[in-house]
């Protein structure tokens, strides 16, 4: 009671129903092409509009190609769910982002990158990763294609109200210590099952401290936790963060914003169902070496022995031995981008590693922008120089090899250090082997060829 | 699909197996669709049909005997994947109750979700149920929402069921999550004005 998360679910209760879930009023819905033609369907059938067609927002993201985007999508499969959400945004006169459209990009990034995404608002899309707006203070989380309907209709959203757990992190975070890194600790201690049932405030000085492209990269992997969502209370780095973002609010409003902003924190007396605490000084970069993103160590250590069936399968699948180090292991490919690490400080601490080196002979270097506005940035700052001289070139900006649901996909049997989210068994395309890292380690990778503590490349 | 539910008599579809998952009842590769409609063709279609789209004589739903707008089906109904065109399938095929003796969570929630009730009977009603049918497939089955009631009409037994007050309420008046929504747009704009 008094957690964050209650004053702003609370705020949003339209009703509780009788006997039922508690109906809640929605403030953002983004949507995507994969999981909204039923949705859209549904409207159709029932003979709806939109409820609150300015409170939507949808763009195309997991399957656009990150390259020649100004050119039609070769997959048919591909560019029919594409096709299909730009007539559908346009059918029920929604704000629609295309492809080359400067506010293109993951769906994740663009939300906070415009300030569509603010403190306190609820959103929700199709998507388990929309839980990485809760790094802006607001309650966000990911919902089935039914709900999107719903949340269409209505503008509302029929839930049960989840447990509140926090977590907090005391403590600075070492030299070469990311947000991503922290975040692969916090679960590699809890398991991906460890906050099934709770939406997560992250708190503490180290979680305090990171920068928004932290906090967002921190929410972003609260789903593989277990957790509907996650959140960080706003505060100064938020808000300079959205100040004159394009949908953040001005002038007078800002100020009226921010004030109302700032009560958004967890009270003194808060109870939280389930509290976790953690100290910064543990954390060293970290690696995963299975396929679940539960199984990570720190870069330096060694394999622990399975515990389980599945453990031994998930070796099994990566080719690693128990006990194996895992620095010096062959890297085929680096993926740098994705919800998770394409932000502009993903590129900057990428670029701060290879600067003055090369890639690796043979290896494959994917760097996808998480949006136009980052590729853009990038460019302002002159990091694709530094790149382009170490041998990298940047790429369109799309979900790309985190899920590969376009071109690129990683061959079966092959290593990729991975920036993204998930570890599965053939996320990154059937047969590939992924580790999950921060920006740091994948561009140390990059420049190696191999597993290699970041550390040693930090000026 | 959505019709006002009060009380249902029928005769019933016997599908006497255990942990019938939801796989079973819509393949993976049915998955697809842009759609809702159309996936009742599709119900159980493995088990309903050849490789060759010939029906299968042996399979129940393929048998001119038995029919009605109740499924009975075997402990753990539903179990598996969380596909709501398990759902989907089962009420664009017609059903309107299916009896078990368990359901899987989720799919219990889905069918409820499109307007097909299920009724957690116990093991005993199930298996009197499954022999009643067996010696007469014109055995009628009344389903009562709103006394919570169900009763086989052979042995005469009559067993009381559960079901949320906010969804029996739904299922009563014909109203989905959506409607229910759209009913309470006065409250949604009363919302929106506090919260301007
Ligand atoms: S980048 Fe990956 S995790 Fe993020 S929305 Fe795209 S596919 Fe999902």
């Amino acid at each position: 009671m008094n957690t964050l998360f209650d004053k702003i679910w609370d705020k949003h209760v339209v009703q509780i129903v009788k006997d039922g879930p508690t109906q809640l009023y929605i403030d953002r819905l983004y949507c995507h092409e994969v999981t909204s033609p039923q949705a859209f369907a549904g409207l159709r059938r029932r003979g709806l509009k939109c409820f609150r067609p300015d409170h939507i927002y949808c763009m195309p993201d997991h399957n656009t190609p990150t390259h020649d985007q100004d050119k039609p999508i070769e997959d048919p499969i591909s560019k029919k769910q594409v096709d299909t959400l730009a007539q559908n945004a346009k059918d029920f006169g929604l704000s629609y982002y295309g492809m080359l459209d400067p506010r293109n990009g993951i769906i994740h990034v663009v939300g906070p990158e415009r300030g569509l995404t603010l403190p306190g608002m609820t959103i929700v899309c199709g998507d388990s990763h929309t839980s990485t707006h809760g790094a802006m203070g607001a309650v966000a989380f990911g919902i089935g294609t039914s709900e999107v309907e719903m949340v269409m209709a209505s503008q509302c959203i029929l839930q049960q109200k989840p447990k509140t757990m926090r977590i907090t992190v005391n403590g600075r975070l070492g030299r070469g210590v990311t947000a991503k890194d922290l975040a692969l600790y916090i679960m590699s201690k809890i398991t991906t099952s460890g906050a099934t049932g709770y939406f997560v405030e992250y708190a503490g000085e180290a979680v305090r401290n990171l920068s928004m492209e932290g906090r967002l990269t921190l929410c972003n992997l609260s789903i593989e936790m277990g957790s509907r969502g996650g959140m960080v209370a706003p505060d100064e780095t938020t808000f300079a963060y959205l100040k004159g973002r394009e949908f953040a609010p001005k002038g007078a409003d800002w100020d009226k914003a921010v004030a109302y902003w700032k009560t958004l924190k967890s009270g003194n007396d808060a109870v939280f169902d389930k509290e976790v605490t953690f100290d910064a000084a543990d954390i060293q970069p970290m690696i995963t070496y299975g396929t679940n993103p539960g199984m990570g160590i720190a870069i330096t250590a060694r394999i622990p022995a399975a515990q389980s069936s599945s453990d031994k399968k998930a070796l099994k699948y990566m080719d690693f031995q128990e006990g194996d180090a895992m620095l010096g292991k062959h890297v085929d490919y680096v993926f740098l981008g994705a919800c998770t690490n394409g932000r502009i400080e993903d590129f900057r601490a990428f670029a701060s590693v290879v600067k003055g080196h090369h890639k690796a002979e043979g290896l494959t270097a994917w760097l996808v922008p998480g949006s136009w506005e980052v590729k853009k940035q990038i460019e302002a700052e002159g990091l694709d120089k530094v790149l382009a001289e170490a041998g990298f070139e940047i790429r369109q900006p799309g979900c790309s090899a985190c899920l590969a649901m376009n071109d690129d996909k990683i061959p079966a049997g092959k290593y990729s250090v991975s920036t993204s989210n998930r570890n599965f068994e053939g996320r990154q395309g059937p047969g590939s082997r992924t580790m999950l890292a921060s920006p740091l380690t994948a561009a140390a990778a990059a420049i190696t060829g191999v597993v290699t503590d970041p550390r040693t490349y930090l000026k | 699909m959505k019709q006002k539910f009060n009380i249902i008599q029928s005769t019933c579809v016997p599908l006497p197996l255990e942990n019938v998952d939801t796989d079973q009842i819509i393949p993976a590769r049915f998955l697809k669709a842009t759609t809702r409609e159309g996936f009742g063709d599709n119900l159980f279609r493995d088990w309903r049909y050849n490789a060759d789209g010939t029906p299968k004589k042996d399979f129940v739903l393929n048998n001119p005997k038995y029919s009605g707008e109740i499924l009975v089906a075997g402990k753990n109904f539903g179990c598996g994947s969380s596909r709501e065109h398990a759902a989907w399938a089962i009420a664009d095929y017609g059903f309107r109750v299916v009896i078990s003796s368990f359901f899987a969570d989720i799919h219990k929630n889905n069918e409820l979700n499109n307007f097909v009730l299920p009724v957690q009977v116990s093991e005993q009603f199930l298996a009197h149920l499954f022999e009643s049918i067996k010696e007469d497939a014109k055995t009628l089955v009344t389903v009562n929402l709103p006394k919570q009631t169900v009763t086989n009409g052979k042995t005469g037994e009559t067993e009381h069921f559960e079901i949320n007050g906010y969804k029996k309420y739904c299922l009563e008046n014909a109203l989905d999550d959506i409607d229910f929504l759209l009913q309470n747009k006065d409250k949604i704009e009363a919302w929106e004005k506090a919260n301007a």
